[in-house]
């Protein structure tokens, strides 16, 4: 086991240095000159214009000024917002836990209801239920989630008035962030009413960062599932005469959950990027909004250091699955 | 010590064979697609759509950017103060919003058939190379895709066209980079898989070339994966354009795309849900269609899923 983390920890090393090298890349080949962006509208004269290149470190060659944005980073140093002047660390740190509770609310959503439906749907092949289940699943596959965000708010919040269109909580409730999740937050301060808004704001953005997550899972696990009914040793356990529930809860079901697992964890990537949409219609203060904003604002140093935390963050979850992956399934690490 | 496969008096008949294979070939694939209804049905849609996409301009009632100064946010016909010269309403401008979305089917639809042609022809290329040469090839072209992976699609496409300058040509190609991976890790799979099969062995014994092998022995024999692929790609290609259109980094208004047409109407979204609706069930309808006709493909090029 400890060789297969070594492995596949080893195979990751040229994919990061690739991430950074690209996030590097980027931000140098955006159009206009960094340094005239970074000093603003006013302009600069060109006694001052060399002072920021240096300040910046854009005088040295730029193997340099790679090498010295690797060091910085490996310090920690993410480097300076062009827009808020704060450190991109502590931006994204600040912003990064609304994401997270967004993401897993959504996530929580797609598996206690994509899960059911897809062993339901295998188990009953062909009825009413499995086609319908199945023609929802692609439907919510197939749908632009910006488009269903905004139907939902037209609904929901307009129609009905029964929902918020924006914003994470309440604008009368205020607290210092203890978690940077809303809901335990204001549980901690034991604020019930602020509770209830949070979890009222949290609804429609996860309904729709949940729907393609729900869809796929769904089609897994029902893909899955059937494939494993069709196995020798689900016949074996039905013809010992074990109760149909029994066969499919222990029997089958173990088996079948292994592949859905990993969709599960390929999802991250998906929320991310679904984050973005996501966020943006519900004005969600999280990492999607930050970077959308920061590519409109230019703010180079943001788009390049946030693309480069979310990648990590990404692969370090793909890998986190890989290992879960084989803990579940030994057949994987004896090869 | 006698050759039979190297007798030139066999070679003759093989066209025919192969052309009579292949009508069974496709024979059998209807067979199985048409066994699955939503696939037909999506097909049905899907012809719909390249029709309205090709007739556009005799089909749309009124110019696609022709603006009714006396009819703005008309609601559709039949709500109140609808208008039956506008059946689905105008948008803030005055223009019918049935004619823009037909209109619109051409971007959406070429947009679908250009990324997949880039995205195909560059993976198949680079998935070849590294799936028959192996060794520091397949390295590098892997670790490059690797790493185009680990970004989440939407956020590189919206950095390079940010690095490109927001429009649609620009989005078409970004859309088509993040998409590329995928044809080329399946073909590289696919390829590594037959490389050792009897048949690649014998042509190679024969003489054939590095570039014969690669793409008229090999290649072929992946095709099925690659249709379902290139489908696949084919609907993912439309929502992210039309994601990039929304965040307004894609097609510019006053283009009539999908996307941009639904990030000008957001504005409207309680005044005139209609002009929000509608761009957005297009898209649905037509990513929907063509899931479908993927799903179809899928059950009929998969072998395995053919004998159950």
């Amino acid at each position: 086991m400890l060789r297969y983390i070594l492995n596949r920890l080893a195979l990751i090393i040229p994919t990061v240095i690739g991430i950074s090298i690209a996030a590097f890349a980027f931000v140098r080949l955006l159009p206009g000159d960094p340094i005239l962006a970074m000093a603003g509208e006013h302009g600069v004269t060109p006694e001052r214009y060399e002072m920021l290149k240096e300040q910046f470190g854009y005088n040295v060659p730029i193997w340099q000024q790679y090498i010295n944005y690797v060091l910085d980073i490996l310090q920690g140093d993410f480097g300076t917002s062009l827009s808020t002047k704060r450190p991109v660390l502590t931006d994204f740190l600040t912003l990064f836990p609304a994401t997270v509770e967004l993401a897993l609310i959504a996530m929580l959503l797609a598996i206690i209801i994509g899960i059911p439906a897809g062993i339901f749907a295998a188990v009953k092949r062909g009825s009413w239920f499995d086609q319908l289940t199945m023609g929802v699943a692609l439907t919510g596959y197939s749908m632009p989630i910006f488009w269903w965000g905004l139907l939902l708010i037209i609904f929901f919040s307009g129609t009905l008035g029964w929902l918020p269109v924006s914003g994470r909580i309440a604008l009368n409730f205020f607290f210092r962030p203890i978690t940077g999740f809303m809901t335990i937050d204001s549980l901690l301060y034991g604020n019930w009413k602020a509770f209830v808004s949070a979890i009222r704001h949290l609804i429609l953005p996860a309904i729709v960062l949940g729907t393609i997550p729900l869809a796929v899972i769904a089609r897994q696990t029902r893909s899955a599932m059937l494939e494993v009914l069709g196995e020798d040793y689900v016949r074996t356990a039905r013809a010992k005469g074990l109760s149909p529930s029994r066969v499919v809860n222990v029997h089958a079901l173990r088996n079948a959950l292994i592949p859905v697992v990993t969709t599960i964890g390929l999802q991250v990537g998906m929320l991310m990027a679904g984050a973005i949409l996501t966020e943006t219609i519900f004005s969600w203060p999280g990492i999607g909004k930050w970077m959308i904003d920061s590519i409109a604002k230019r703010d180079y140093v943001v788009v390049q250091s946030g693309l480069l935390l979310i990648a990590l963050i990404v692969m370090a979850v793909n890998l986190l699955v890989d290992l879960l992956y084989a803990v579940i399934n030994p057949r994987i690490r004896v090869q | 010590m006698s050759d039979p496969v190297m007798t030139s008096s066999e070679t003759p008949p093989i066209p025919q064979k192969v052309t009579g294979l292949r009508r069974a070939a496709l024979a059998e694939f209807w067979h199985y697609f048409a066994m699955n209804k939503g696939a037909v049905i999506g097909l049905f849609v899907f012809a719909a759509l390249v029709l309205t996409a090709i007739f556009a301009p005799l089909i749309a009632p009124h110019p696609f950017d022709m603006q009714y100064r006396d009819a703005l946010l008309v609601p559709p016909v039949w709500q109140d103060g609808g208008r039956a010269a506008f059946l689905l309403g105008t948008d803030a401008v005055g223009r019918d919003i049935l004619s823009r979305l037909i209109h619109g089917a051409r971007y959406s639809l070429f947009i679908g058939f250009f990324v997949v042609i880039i995205a195909l022809v560059s993976g198949v290329i680079l998935g070849v190379l590294a799936g028959y040469f192996r060794g520091w090839v397949d390295a590098l072209i892997m670790r490059i895709m690797d790493i185009i992976l680990a970004f989440p699609s939407l956020l590189l496409a919206l950095v390079l066209v940010a690095i490109l300058g927001p429009g649609l040509f620009n989005a078409m190609l970004a859309i088509a980079l993040v998409l590329q991976p995928h044809f080329a890790r399946l073909v590289r799979a696919a390829v590594m898989a037959e490389k050792s099969r009897e048949y690649v062995t014998s042509a190679k014994l024969a003489g054939a070339s590095h570039i014969r092998l690669m793409l008229v022995t090999i290649l072929p024999n992946c095709l099925g994966p690659l249709i379902v692929q290139a489908t696949l790609s084919f609907s993912n290609a439309i929502l992210e354009a039309a994601a990039l259109g929304f965040l307004g980094m894609g097609a510019q208004p006053p283009t009539p795309e999908w996307g941009t047409m639904l990030a000008t109407a957001r504005e409207f979204i309680t005044r005139a849900p209609w002009v929000v609706t509608f761009p957005g069930l297009a898209i649905l309808i037509t990513v929907l269609a063509i899931n479908l006709i993927g799903d179809g493909m899928r059950d009929a090029l998969d072998p395995k899923l053919k004998r159950s």
